[in-house]
């Protein structure tokens, strides 16, 4: 574990495994986290993510595996890391008696490296950066869910760090808090900070991530760069218009398996029908009635242009009034993924 | 150093301390206005140690109150607190940021445990000072009659409660050690305040069978009313030294299993 390639890492993980009992709750873990990268950690509930990031913490023991961070061995060197790392773990904690700054002055002064001198400064300019100032004196039972979610972000911001561990930063905060936090992130992440961001916000992942993994059933099941993992998605072809059953037609003799959603508003710009198909390469359409052969119908799927999907359909008299060619989600990726429904961890 | 210094700040700066500091005060208070309503009537001998001797000597009352508290209200306050060093941080969930910042695992450890102790001192001078204070302004005071019929002054008396004080605090250290333990082994610090207490409990009705009399010079709580000698001219320090001796062995004991409990835990709350 000292190859020099570790080094450009801020988080390494090798075959990192958590067993409680019989129960396998991280299997096999290998995570490349780049410096300077904001990196969403993302899975479903109780896919091993939470877990995860105790080990990096070294708050819980691996059953086998090894962890680096900023290019030290975990837990072997955590004093001399840990000091480097701001975390949020698993939702802000603090001694409700005790106000805000006093809360924050507790925890700095756990850390031994922390001046005391600077203390009180370093407090204040934390409790500034997230908004909180204001109620600084203010005894923490008296927070709000929002306000305790950005106490324990200033509290992560009590040094500077070269890597900020925030497990669901946005949890429990407004429209406007959680705007906040994204502006935060990314002026952090400006500063040179590495962000190792556990989520289950694709929206606001997809908003300031530059890399990407996904956790199901404590397996790694993608990583890569945003781009990346968006590209291995499936684009659709959408087309609003009052002929649904013509349109499902004309795409299906153009080997795309169409489906018909019916409006969700019966008035306004979104009245009519929605019509779409995945424009995918590989996916023949089944069941249509020009598919002859699918070894034919796959090369004519993938090269197939989107004007051309719109002149067959205005040529067949469609009455198109809306069309769209839309990228896969991170959504849908992360779905296809992990499943879908509610059970999927179990 | 900040680290204890933050301990110590949090523990005194919660309501709960303060209220237990507060009842542990009103054992002296209450002895001392129940004498004094009833001083008309002759005690029948009955009652704590010293009782008797309030009426004469104001200074008594702190001594008094002090083997009133030590069976049952001092080991409960402290069971609290002991019960509380780590798995309260755990059932606040303050543990894993305590640990992240990082404090280090062996230092958390000794540093509640410094608390702890600093509670047992503070616990044992609010008895002892309010005794003191209450005693001098409901009765006379005067010379003090030692144990050994030798009298001393003021000034020896109050060197008298002060080993006092160090006396019980020392027996109280060895319990203060079991409550780390137990806290480690735990999120709920109910249960570790409440095992903590009956321990002490039991600890004491084992003591009081002598049935079980081999078992007794293991007791942490043998020696805790054994401070006899601290009231005769001259001072004998035995069992001073004995007791220091046994909950030094507690405390080592303990220590070590809540270290090599508390080193690898997961910490999973």
């Amino acid at each position: 574990m000292t190859d020099a390639a570790g080094d450009s890492l801020a988080i390494e993980t090798h075959g990192l495994t958590k067993n409680f009992g019989r129960q396998v709750a991280v299997d096999d873990l290998s995570l490349a986290v780049p410096r300077g990268a904001v990196f969403g950690f993302l899975g479903p509930n109780g896919s091993g993510k939470t877990t995860t990031i105790r080990m990096l913490l070294g708050l819980a023991s691996a059953s086998t595996g090894q962890i680096r961070m900023l290019g030290s061995a975990i837990p072997d060197r955590s004093r001399s890391v840990l000091p480097r790392v701001g975390a949020l773990v698993e939702g802000p904690a603090f001694y409700p008696f005790l106000s805000g700054a006093a809360n924050l002055r507790r925890f700095d002064s756990a850390d031994r490296h922390a001046t005391s001198a600077t203390r009180t400064a370093r407090v204040n300019a934390a409790l500034d950066r997230v908004g909180l100032s204001h109620a600084a004196n203010k005894p923490a039972h008296a927070y709000s869910l929002g306000m305790k979610q950005r106490l324990g972000i200033a509290n992560a911001l009590l040094q500077p760090r070269q890597l900020l561990i925030l497990d669901e930063p946005s949890n429990g905060l407004d429209p406007q808090g959680t705007r906040e936090v994204r502006n935060l992130i990314r002026s952090l992440a400006d500063d040179g900070t590495t962000i190792f961001l556990s989520s289950h916000l694709l929206a606001e992942v997809e908003q300031i991530c530059s890399h990407i993994a996904v956790m199901s059933v404590g397996r790694l099941v993608a990583q890569g760069t945003l781009d990346d993992l968006r590209a291995a998605g499936i684009a659709t072809v959408q087309v609003r218009t009052p002929d649904p059953a013509l349109a499902v037609t004309v795409l299906r003799r153009l080997n795309l398996m169409a489906d018909v959603t019916e409006p969700t508003h019966p008035t306004g710009p979104d009245s009519d029908p929605l019509v779409s198909a995945p424009l995918s390469p590989g996916s023949p359409a089944i069941g249509s009635p020009t598919a002859e052969s699918p070894a034919a119908s796959s090369p004519a799927a993938s090269s197939i242009a989107a004007e051309t999907i719109a002149a067959a359909l205005v040529e067949a008299g469609v009455r198109v009034r809306g069309f769209a060619v839309v990228g896969a989600s991170l959504e849908e990726r992360f779905v296809a993924l992990t499943g879908e429904g509610f059970d999927v961890a179990q | 150093m900040a680290l204890l210094v933050s301990e110590i700040t949090v523990l005194f700066r919660r309501r709960r301390t303060w209220a237990m500091l507060a009842a542990l005060a009103a054992v002296p208070l209450l002895i001392a206005v129940a004498v004094r309503l009833s001083s008309d009537d002759e005690s029948g001998g009955g009652g704590p140690p010293f009782l008797s001797s309030i009426t004469e000597n104001g200074l008594f009352v702190a001594i008094t109150a002090l083997t009133v508290a030590i069976p049952l209200f001092l080991p409960l306050t402290v069971g609290v607190v002991a019960g509380d060093t780590i798995a309260g941080e755990a059932s606040l969930g303050t543990l894993r940021y305590l640990l992240v910042a990082p404090a280090g695992r062996i230092r958390l450890l000794v540093v509640k445990y410094i608390g702890a102790a600093a509670f047992c001192l503070v616990a044992t001078l609010v008895v002892v000072l309010v005794g003191v204070a209450i005693g001098a302004a409901l009765f006379p005071i005067g010379p003090v009659t030692l144990l050994s019929g030798d009298t001393v002054g003021v000034g020896g008396y109050a060197l008298r409660c002060l080993l006092l004080t160090a006396y019980v605090t020392v027996s109280l250290c060895g319990l203060s050690a079991i409550g780390l333990f137990i806290s480690t082994l735990t999120t709920v610090p109910v249960g570790a305040m409440a095992a903590t207490s009956v321990l002490a409990v039991v600890a004491q009705i084992v003591g009081a069978l002598p049935q079980l009399a081999w078992l007794h010079p293991w007791l942490f709580s043998q020696y805790w009313l054994d401070f006899a000698g601290l009231l005769t001219e001259p001072l004998s320090l035995a069992s001073f030294g004995d007791n220091a001796l046994l909950q030094l062995g507690y405390v080592a004991v303990f220590g070590a299993l809540a270290y090599g409990r508390f080193a690898t835990k997961d910490i999973l709350s």
